[in-house]
């Protein structure tokens, strides 16, 4: 963060508190690479794999336990996991790029108040994920990063993390 | 050379790392640290392990002159964040090597960047290899445009300062 973040707030409104939440692999690099976004606030990461704690820092990173929609019991625990991590952080936003760990997220972070941004992965080029489709009510942001995708009742299309 | 082979940390991929052992084989002066997965493959000329801590992944992708991979998210952020070529083999459904096809579509997309070399069958790779050590050779460290902060950060921050939304649609 450095100075620009001290910069930033100085001048923004209120320095927020921001749960960043994905799932492992391209889904965690996409998300990592957003961090810039949220310059001068502060940061909670939340994702399934303890060593990734090497790539944020002085941040804090809670571990959920993943899952995938053909398992049942593992998608409740996951959920419930998530849960307990947004009563315990009550973030002001709630950021994802995917997949169920991040679905959950959002769902359940906009049900606790807080505003939530869904950030379609670039992995999903032809449709949004399915987690990406299904989020669209509950996301207040919802992005796909690939403009053919995007509808006049959302996601939008505004860029992407490629720049 | 000095090659970073990456196909995720979970599922095995032994189309591609197969391929790359063979290369390697043929090819002694380079040299191949790979991230292979839960492969039970035998290569005995790529420096193999199942999972690279990320610490040690990203010293590899530093030390890597191009990074070759399935065509993950992942593998090309390595590559693109560095400014480095990149090559990547899709991963295929229909060989259950994935659930689905998305890696083709990526492939497809990314394909269209200067820096990437997509093969689309593994025959294809030492010719890809080829075309990547190329590039490697003509502007090395510079073979891609680094990556910027564009719209979307700015979208981003206003929405998180303001509750301010981009227009609908495409846009």
């Amino acid at each position: 963060m450095g100075t620009h973040g001290a910069a930033r707030q100085a001048s923004s409104p209120r320095r927020q508190k921001v749960l960043a939440i994905s799932s492992g692999g391209g889904h965690w690099v996409e998300l990592l690479r957003l961090r810039p976004a949220f310059d001068g606030h502060f940061m909670v990461f939340v994702t399934v794999d303890e060593t990734y704690r090497a790539h944020v820092g002085s941040a804090p990173l809670r571990v959920v336990p993943d899952t995938t929609r053909w398992d049942r019991l593992g998608m409740l625990r996951c959920a419930a996991q998530v849960l307990r991590v947004l009563l315990e952080e009550r973030p002001d936003v709630v950021v994802s790029t995917g997949a169920l760990p991040g679905f959950f997220g959002v769902v359940l972070g906009r049900a606790l108040g807080a505003r939530t941004i869904w950030v379609d992965s670039l992995a999903n080029v032809d449709e949004l994920s399915m987690s990406g489709q299904k989020v669209g009510r509950f996301a207040d942001l919802w992005l796909t990063q690939w403009p053919e995708l995007a509808r006049p009742g959302g996601p939008r299309f505004a860029g992407s993390v490629l720049g | 050379m000095k090659l970073l082979l990456t196909v995720g940390a979970q599922m095995p991929f032994d189309r591609l790392v197969a391929g790359m052992d063979a290369w390697a084989a043929q090819n002694p002066s380079a040299r191949v640290t790979a991230q292979i997965g839960d492969s039970t493959l035998h290569t005995a000329h790529l420096d193999a392990q199942r999972f690279l801590e990320p610490a040690r992944f990203d010293q590899a992708c530093d030390e890597a002159d191009a990074i070759v991979g399935h065509a993950g998210i992942g593998t090309l952020f390595a590559a693109l964040e560095r400014g480095k070529p990149v090559l990547v083999l899709p991963r295929r459904a229909d060989l259950r090597e994935t659930r689905n096809d998305h890696q083709l579509a990526t492939a497809r997309r990314f394909g269209e960047r200067p820096g990437v070399v997509v093969v689309w069958e593994e025959r294809e790779l030492p010719d890809g290899l080829e075309r990547l050590q190329a590039l490697v050779r003509a502007a090395p460290g510079v073979a891609q445009p680094a990556l910027r902060e564009g719209r979307l950060f700015d979208v981003i921050r206003d929405f998180v300062d303001t509750g301010a939304l981009p227009p609908s649609g495409a846009s």
